[in-house]
This record gives C-alpha cells, structure tokens and sequence, in this order.
C-alpha cells in the first residue's frame, strides 16, 4: 500500500480537546482520543479546514520555512495567483515581483503564467474530448483530486487529464533557468512555491515515485507576506514585468479557470462542503451537456486558502483592480483547433482508487460489521454530541465495531444506565 | 431468510430541494462494504431517479435498501396518483411533468428507462389512485 503523506497535523501541546474540528473535518477523519485530537492519515483530505477553525490554534501545516532556503542555489520563486490578491494598492503586479527578487531569489516564475498555458491545452482537449466521458474535473486543486480518489471511484476517469499548474510552473523556471543561465547545472535550480495551503505541500510530498517533481520546496503565504511587504518599495521602478494576463490571474478564486474556457457548459463551485454536493450530483448523472468542473475546497477558490492573509473577498476585489491593465492572455500558444497537446503537459496523476471507507475487504465480513454497527445504533442517543470523541453518534458506533472505540465511552448512555440502576434501588 | 441490513429512508414529498439525498447516504453504505465503483454507481443513480419520480410525481414516499453481500434490493414506495399505463411510462422520452419541473432539467422522460437500464431486475406495480411500488434489484458477484 502506497502511504499518503500529510502536511496537516497536530500541535498535540496546544490541544484542549474541545472537539470543534471534530464536526467541521468533512471527512470526519478527526477523533479525540485521550483528550487529544488526531487525525485519521486514511481519511484525511488536507483541506485546512480544521486548521481554519481550531479556536486553540492547535493545528498545524508543514512548510519549508524562508529562511532554510540554500542561497547558494538558484532559487526561483514561484508565487501562486492568489499572492498578487493579498496586498492593500498593489495596482502593478510589477512590484510584488520585484519584491521577491529583492527578497533574495534569484528569478521568479508566475503560476499564472503557466495556468494561462494549462488554460489552452484544456480546451484543446475538451474540443477532442469524448462526450461520454465529460464534464471533466479540474485537477488544480489538490484536495478535489485526493476526494475523487477516495470517495468518488467512478470518477476518476473525469479528472483532467492536462499537468496542474503548479507542476507546469516548475518544470518551465527549471528549463528557462538553464536556458538563460548556461553555467547552471540542473542541480543548482531550486524552484520554491508560494503557497496558500496545505494541501499543495501534500501534493509535491506525494509525487509518485515514477514521476519527476518540478517543485523543490513550498512555503507559506503567511511566511512570505510580510518579509515582501517591508521589501515593496512604491518609489523605485520595478525591474522585474508582469508576465501573466487577466486569465492567469483569474485563477486565483473560483470561477476564474473555468471562465478562461470560453465556453459556458462549465460549473464552479467552492468550499469543500459544496464541493462534495457536486460530486455526489455529477455521480448520480445530474448536469447533462457539462464539460468542465472547477472545483475549489477553499471558500470563494484559492484566495480563500488556509494560508492566504487577507480576506477571501477583499483579495478577489484587489485582483480585479490588478487585472483591469493587463493583456487578456500571454501564452502566445496558437488557437488553431487542430493544434496538438504536447506529451508532458498531458502527464497526470491517476488518482488511485484508496478504499479509505472501507470496513473489510471481505465483504461477507464488511457485511456482519454493517449488521453490528446498525445494533450500536439502536443503543445510542442520536445527539451527535461529540463527548465520546467521535463527530456522530453513527460515526462512534462505527468505531466501536471497529474496536476503536468503546460502548462505554459514550457518557449519554452511561448517565442513563446509571439513574436507572439508581431508580431500581429506590424501589 | 437470512438476515439483511436494511436502511429505511423517508423522501418528503414537500422538500425538493433535499430529493436525492437517501441516495447519497446509500452510496456511502456501499462503499463502506467494498461494493465495486460501477456498482455503486448504478445504484446511486437508479434510486436518485426513483427519488426524483417519487417526490414529482407522488408527493414523496417511503426508500427502503436491503443489502446482502450479494445483493441490493431498492424498494420505493408511494401512495401517490399511480401510474395509468406503465408500458408507456417506461418508454423514454415519455412524461407528464409540469413545466415548472421540466424548467428545473427534469422531465424528458428518462427516469423510468433509466432505472431500467440500471438495475439488473425491475419491478413496477402502480395502480392509480393507490400508489407505486418500484423494486430494484442490483447483483453484485
Ligand atoms: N412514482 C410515480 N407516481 C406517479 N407517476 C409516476 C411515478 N413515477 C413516474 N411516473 C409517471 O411516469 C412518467 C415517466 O417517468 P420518468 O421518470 O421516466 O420521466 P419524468 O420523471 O417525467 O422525467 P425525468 O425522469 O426524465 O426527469 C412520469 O412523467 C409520470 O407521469
Ligand atoms: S482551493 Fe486552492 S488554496 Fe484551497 S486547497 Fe485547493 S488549491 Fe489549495
Ligand atoms: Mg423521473
């Protein structure tokens, strides 16, 4: 079994217990146990969402800290769309790059740049793609992809088959890198991403072993923001250009990659919540004459991300400010319809059928599992309180068949066992 | 007869907008016993359909899902307006929804047909003003 490797876990010292992320895990991954939340690695998306509502702060996502980078290398930023949307008057992308470079690295590469590209060839393959097989799924976002693995087998084979941008991005500063820079080996190029969430870590973390990862390191938006923000300088002319359009940018939150498709069979939805109700309709056959999903998990799309500073809505409004000057599309790629999609744009990752939710793998026993967990049932309060550490009185009742949890654990049905002992020693 | 999980699930006729969601709970059962992906699917969409029909046409009704290992039996009940020619109404393209529905995507007349072609067996017994019974019955080996 291949293991899936998180970038979200727990700071088990700041950890009160108190079972809020416990309903909020939309893959009800988290219990607590011993007055302490863990995750189940199986069932856990990397979403965020319990880092966005721990109140106790105990949550947490690895990233590759700024200040560990190995400047003796080539460092090549790679700064997300959602970045250029987190900054009070930036009305010239111009500047934020400059920023980097001032901060140290030696290029920067936009992923926006790269979505412009991904942009093209998904509608060259959506022009080819067979009607059957549509609506197809956006891959961009990573946690939509580990969902469809785990929970939406049959849809699998919906997920885009066109590189992410982020992995487009890599693999482009690398090559440009070298081209630009002859006396670089390949060894001496790091690209770092500039990330606002979890789940892109999990994403280079899980790189399968036969597949090459462009990206070297990933750091948090939260980490960047301020060290670039006391390195933007308003009164000096930016050396460094913009090399993105209004469609690269527009990435950054929901809508903004289906929308560059020019073409309106497409449905974007955001927010993890919504995002599985879409799942579950496309499976059950809804959306007829559908051809693209974009899905984000994050609320209003990648500017909602759990590592993004500024609101969600604001940033969306800053980035239609920062747009409003910029040339439509700069990929420069033909749009004759015939035109191919090259082989390493076409690589992805097929989602791997993880049976997370599975009880068994034998049925007949997954069956008598089924039947127990039905008898747990009928015992318990239906409050969904949470007090056994499980988010819902059916959940626990799975976990008690699974001898990870104990009947006794749930405190409701102890209370009345005990005022009804109580009541029979009355009598 | 040997024992079977059952799953009793009521579709309210008077809410729409939650039709379809004893399917996706049904799903979840299923992938938990290891049912295989194109199974699980028929099944999904065959009962969202009687769901759909259900809540349309009859004003809601009763889902009921027996599972064995080997076999899911769907068993949607109404007491709705019946149906008046059942040979008709299995016909694709064939349908009496409102055009307020048929506004929402629904009515073309593929949900009988549908669950037809879904189920491995599929039993309708509809007398008007009685009500509807549809069993589905899906084989897994
Ligand atoms: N439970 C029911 N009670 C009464 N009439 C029904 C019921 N289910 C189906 N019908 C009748 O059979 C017709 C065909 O049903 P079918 O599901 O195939 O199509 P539809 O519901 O009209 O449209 P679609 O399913 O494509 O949205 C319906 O229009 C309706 O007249
Ligand atoms: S929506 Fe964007 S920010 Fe949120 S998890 Fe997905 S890729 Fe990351
Ligand atoms: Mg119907």
């Amino acid at each position: 079994m291949i293991v899936y490797r998180h970038s979200v876990s727990l700071d088990a010292d700041k950890c009160k217990g108190c079972t809020t992320c416990l309903r909020r895990c939309p893959t009800q991954a988290i219990r607590v146990r011993d007055g302490k939340a863990c995750i189940n690695p199986s069932l856990c998306i990397d979403c965020g969402e319990c880092i966005r509502n721990c109140p106790h702060k105990a949550k947490k996502a690895s990233f590759d800290s700024l200040d560990t980078l190995n400047h003796d290398k080539f460092l090549i930023a790679l700064p997300a769309p959602s970045l250029f949307g987190q900054f009070a008057n930036l009305d010239e992308a111009d500047y934020l790059l400059q920023g980097l470079m001032d901060l140290g690295f030696d290029d920067v590469y936009e992923v926006a740049k790269a979505a412009e590209i991904v942009t093209e060839y998904t509608r060259r393959f959506l022009r080819r793609s067979d009607e059957k097989m549509r609506p197809f799924i956006s891959t961009a976002c990573p946690v939509v992809v580990r969902l469809v693995s785990m929970r939406f087998p049959s849809l699998r084979s919906k997920l885009l088959p066109i590189t992410p941008p982020i992995e487009v991005a890599g693999k482009l500063a690398k090559e440009r890198a070298l081209r630009e820079h002859p006396e670089l080996t390949e060894d001496d190029v790091r690209t770092v991403f500039i990330s606002p969430c979890p789940a892109k870590v999990s994403w280079v973390k899980n790189t399968p072993a036969d597949k090459k990862c462009y990206i070297d390191y990933v750091v948090s938006m939260s980490d960047i923001y301020f060290r670039v923000l006391s390195k933007m300088h308003r009164d000096e002319v930016p050396q460094m250009e913009t090399e993105s359009g209004v469609v690269g940018i527009s990435w950054a939150s929901s809508g903004g990659e289906a929308s560059a498709l020019m073409n309106d069979k497409y449905l974007a939805a955001d927010g993890i919540e919504n995002v599985i109700r879409v799942l579950d309709d496309i499976e059950t056959g809804h959306f007829p004459g559908l051809e693209f999903v974009e899905l984000n998990a994050c609320p209003g799309g990648c500017v909602g991300g759990v590592m993004a500073v500024e609101n969600p809505f604001i940033a969306r409004v800053r980035l239609q400010t920062l747009r409003r000057y910029l040339p439509v599309m700069r990929n420069y790629l033909t749009d004759d319809p015939n035109a191919e999609i090259p082989e390493a744009m076409l690589a992805t990752r097929p989602g791997e059928y993880s049976s997370a939710e599975i009880l068994n793998p034998d049925r007949a026993t997954s069956f008598r599992m089924m039947m127990q967990i039905a008898q747990v049932k009928q015992k318990l309060p239906g409050m969904d309180c949470g007090s056994c550490g499980a988010p819902t009185c059916d959940a626990f009742a799975e976990d008690v068949v699974k001898g990870e949890a104990k009947l006794t654990d749930c405190v409701i049905r102890m209370r009345d066992i005990l005022k009804r002992s109580e009541q029979e020693e009355s009598k | 007869m040997e024992d079977l999980l059952h799953y009793h699930y009521d579709v309210d006729g008077g809410n729409f907008a939650s039709a379809g969601e004893a399917s996706v709970q049904v799903k979840r059962v299923l992938r938990q016993m290891g049912f295989p992906p194109d199974l699980i699917r028929r099944v999904s969409i065959a009962m969202y359909e009687g769901e759909i029909n259900m809540v349309i046409h009859a004003k809601g009704g009763d889902a009921d899902v027996y599972l064995s290992p080997e076999q899911i039996r769907v068993v949607l009940k109404d007491v709705g307006p019946g149906i008046k020619d059942v040979a008709l109404a299995m016909q694709e393209g064939y349908s009496t929804a409102p055009d307020n529905i048929r506004s929402l995507g629904f009515g073309a007349g593929m949900g009988l047909p549908n669950m037809k072609r879904y189920s491995d067996e599929m039993t309708v017994e509809s007398t008007v003003g009685v009500g509807t019974t549809i069993t589905l019955v899906f084989n897994a080996f």
